[in-house]
């Protein structure tokens, strides 16, 4: 098992080498580039430098002038070294900038996915026993209503409903009007209920995939010989369903929230767009855009990392939950 | 009919109609089953005969599919006496397995469903009819009581869970007096029982780490845990070579006499059923065809299909260019024609073939036919018996 893993770490090593070469030179072919920019906003001031003047100046400066390839060797260097960089758009320490971000961003995508998992395998199962009946129509109709309206619908319909015509909860933002007087405590309450839109919509459009997923292996798994054969032991319907069925459905689903790992930290940047709470998601778009390598290649990184890990964990727990996968060291 | 419809072939139409209509069926038959407190006396009914262990009478299972209603067990009566095993023949899709899981109570639910006929279980001065008994109950017959087991020894076995637990968990369903240890010991002794040398370790291995060979014997440790009274053993053998097949029919064959209990022996190996049945129920498209003691069956084949299955049997020692098979195949279970089913095969046919289905006969107190060839005003054309 140890070998596995460190093998397995090592692979990943020469994987991620690859990785970061590729997002590298990607970023570099972008169109959108933070010194064109700010060499264009430089050459409007009255009196300054032409625009070429102000462009070979920056691109020397911010080390743009090097080759893609001599410019990845630095930056791979400075990686190692953990020196991450400083962000350009944002104008701090990369770090700290992805600190600032990641908390909220964090919270929410792990609160939806726990949110996911216990909506969406109780009625999937629900659904797979009670194939064709009413609550089965009924939960595979929202299933599909769930994947396939877009992000924004369900976050407009929610900000209708709870915003507007109930004012429970504000449409934007991630304090309110007052955070600053609140105690610490009324600090976490204000924070909290600024993320109940966001949290439920994340929920509402991913639910549904994991639903349907649940479903057609929790199917597939009661129609095997050894669900009869527990059966015919005399093993209550309950008990076929919750510990013979159940049992083998989860070896699916065990790489699905292996998978979903780097997901948590990657942001939802629509509905943190949506409902204008600074996250990871929102950050990263925003570096992007202005292209801003540093904080980009850091972001990027962080999330093939992450991929990496969470492939490797569901292996692990592959093996953990089916006992007819055996690691080999 | 404007054009002649490719037979089996159904518009989308049709097939909706029909699975509309099924599900009225089926959400009926189901609403009746899963009522809460059914009153033992709807179930519980009177043996024919006190020394029968099952009673099947006029059993109709059907399929209700979106290509139409299929009668895989269309009117099916026999008995099994305690004590004895009846061997039930057929070729692939003649309902045989169906009849038990019947039995059982294990059909694919809601589209197999038991629309008619009585199930009769002799439990001990009492007689349950276990078509119409609620799942609770059977809960405690099975694999108590009746139990079964499976052709597929590949697939039979839970792959998560270890031998041990899920051969445990048939004691620990229905003798909860048990602990631990001794649960632990009877399940050790149950393995040993059906021939596994390594019974300690295979006690805690993972079906897939054992043989075919080994796992349908656990399979069948696991249906005798509890000394059940009635054995249904759906095709055994299929799945073991020769040296197997012998060592596991001679160890049904002794736990048959060392608890007594009767055996319903699904087979379409004629070899094996003459080595092991009393008695013997042919079985064609879901209908019995012939029925009778196993010398009455194979020394008298008095049906044209069960003559035709002894023919098709390779026999030691005879010298054949070719092994004879029956000529066609089994009819589509589908629209069902009402005269013999086995008519367009039969090469025996008499002048009432085409009227309706023949009614059963006794040749003797316990050989029963269904064919016009014994008929009396037939019998010089039917030939000697």
């Amino acid at each position: 098992m140890r070998k596995f893993i460190i093998k397995r770490l090592l692979i990943s090593v020469g994987i991620m080498f690859f990785v970061s070469l590729i997002i590298y030179t990607l970023i570099r072919c972008l169109p959108a580039s933070y010194v064109e920019t700010m060499a264009m906003q430089l050459a409007t001031a009255p009196g300054s430098k032409p625009y070429e003047e102000w462009i070979a100046q920056l691109n020397a400066s911010y080390g743009l002038d090097q080759p893609i390839l001599v410019g990845y060797v630095h930056w791979l260097g400075d990686f190692f070294r953990g020196d991450f960089g400083d962000s350009w758009k944002f104008t701090v320490p990369v770090v700290e900038e992805f600190k600032s971000v990641i908390g909220v961003s964090f919270v929410m995508g792990a609160i939806s996915l726990v949110l996911q998992l216990i909506i969406a395998i109780p009625l999937g199962v629900v659904a797979a026993t009670k194939q064709y009946s009413k609550s089965d129509y009924a939960i595979s109709a929202g299933a599909l209503v769930g994947i396939s309206l877009p992000t924004f619908f369900f976050a407009t319909i929610l900000k209708l409903i709870f915003a507007v015509k109930l004012g429970w909860f504000d449409t934007h933002g991630l304090v309110g009007r007052t955070y600053a007087q609140l105690d610490a405590m009324g600090q976490l309450m204000d924070k909290s209920k600024h993320l109940v839109l966001p949290i439920a919509t994340l929920t509402i459009v991913s639910v549904g995939s994991l639903m349907r997923y649940t479903r057609t292996n929790m199917l597939e798994v009661l129609n095997a010989d050894y669900i009869r054969t527990a059966r015919a032991k005399g093993v209550s319907e309950s008990k076929v369903i919750y510990h013979h069925a159940f049992r083998n459905t989860l070896i699916p689903l065990v790489t699905i929230v292996g998978g979903s790992l780097p997901g948590l930290f990657s942001g939802a940047l629509i509905t943190e767009t949506l409902f204008s709470i600074p996250g990871i998601g929102w950050a990263s778009y925003t570096a992007m855009t202005a292209g801003d390598i540093p904080f980009s290649m850091f972001y990027l990184t962080f999330i093939a990392i992450l991929t990496l890990l969470g492939n490797l964990i569901s292996d692990i727990l592959y093996a953990v939950v089916d006992p007819r996968v055996r690691i080999a060291s | 009919m404007a054009k002649k419809k490719q037979e089996g072939y159904l518009s989308a139409k049709e097939s909706r109609q029909i699975s509309k209509k099924n599900r009225k069926i089926t959400s009926e038959l189901e609403k009746k089953r899963k009522r809460k407190k059914v009153p033992e006396s709807e179930y519980l009914t009177k043996m024919h005969d006190e020394n029968n262990a099952v009673e099947f009478d006029n059993l109709h299972t059907y399929f209700f599919t979106d290509a139409g209603t299929v009668k895989s067990v269309d009117g099916v009566s026999f008995e099994v006496p305690i004590g004895k095993t009846v061997g039930v023949v057929g070729e692939s899709g003649c309902g045989k397995s169906v009849t038990s899981l019947s039995l059982m109570q294990l059909l694919q639910r809601p589209q197999g469903q038991v629309v008619e006929g009585e199930i009769r279980l002799n439990i001990g001065g009492k007689a349950y009819d276990v078509a119409k008994m609620p799942y609770e109950k059977l809960q405690d017959l099975r694999g108590n009581f009746v139990s079964m087991i499976f052709q597929e020894p590949m697939t039979a076995l839970n792959p998560v869970f270890r031998i041990g637990d899920q051969l445990e968990e048939v004691l620990q369903l229905h003798h909860k007096e048990m602990d631990k240890e001794r649960m632990k010991a009877r399940t050790i002794e149950l393995l040993e029982m059906v021939g596994i040398a390594n019974s300690e370790g295979v006690y805690k291995m993972y079906p897939h780490e054992l043989s075919g060979g080994m796992r349908q014997r656990v399979v069948i440790a696991m249906a005798l845990a509890c000394n059940p009274k009635v054995i249904i053993a759906d095709e055994p053998t299929t799945a073991l070579d020769v040296t197997i097949q012998a060592q596991v029919l001679d160890l049904l064959r002794d736990l048959k006499s060392k608890i007594n209990s009767s055996i319903m022996f699904i087979t379409h190996d004629l070899g094996v059923i003459a080595e092991m049945a009393d008695y013997v129920v042919v079985m064609y498209a879901g209908r019995v065809v012939e029925k009778g003691t196993t010398e009455e069956i194979f020394e008298n084949p008095a049906h044209p299909y069960t003559i035709g299955l002894m023919a098709s049997k390779p026999v030691v020692g005879k010298q054949v260019e070719e092994l004879y098979s029956i000529p066609g195949k089994v009819p589509n279970p589908i629209n069902m024609p009402d005269y013999c089913y086995f008519k367009d095969r039969c090469e025996m046919c008499v002048g009432q073939c085409d009227g309706a289905y023949p009614e059963e006969i006794s040749l003797s107190a316990t050989h029963k036919v269904s064919c016009y060839r014994y008929y009396k005003e037939n019998a010089q054309e039917g030939g000697t018996i």
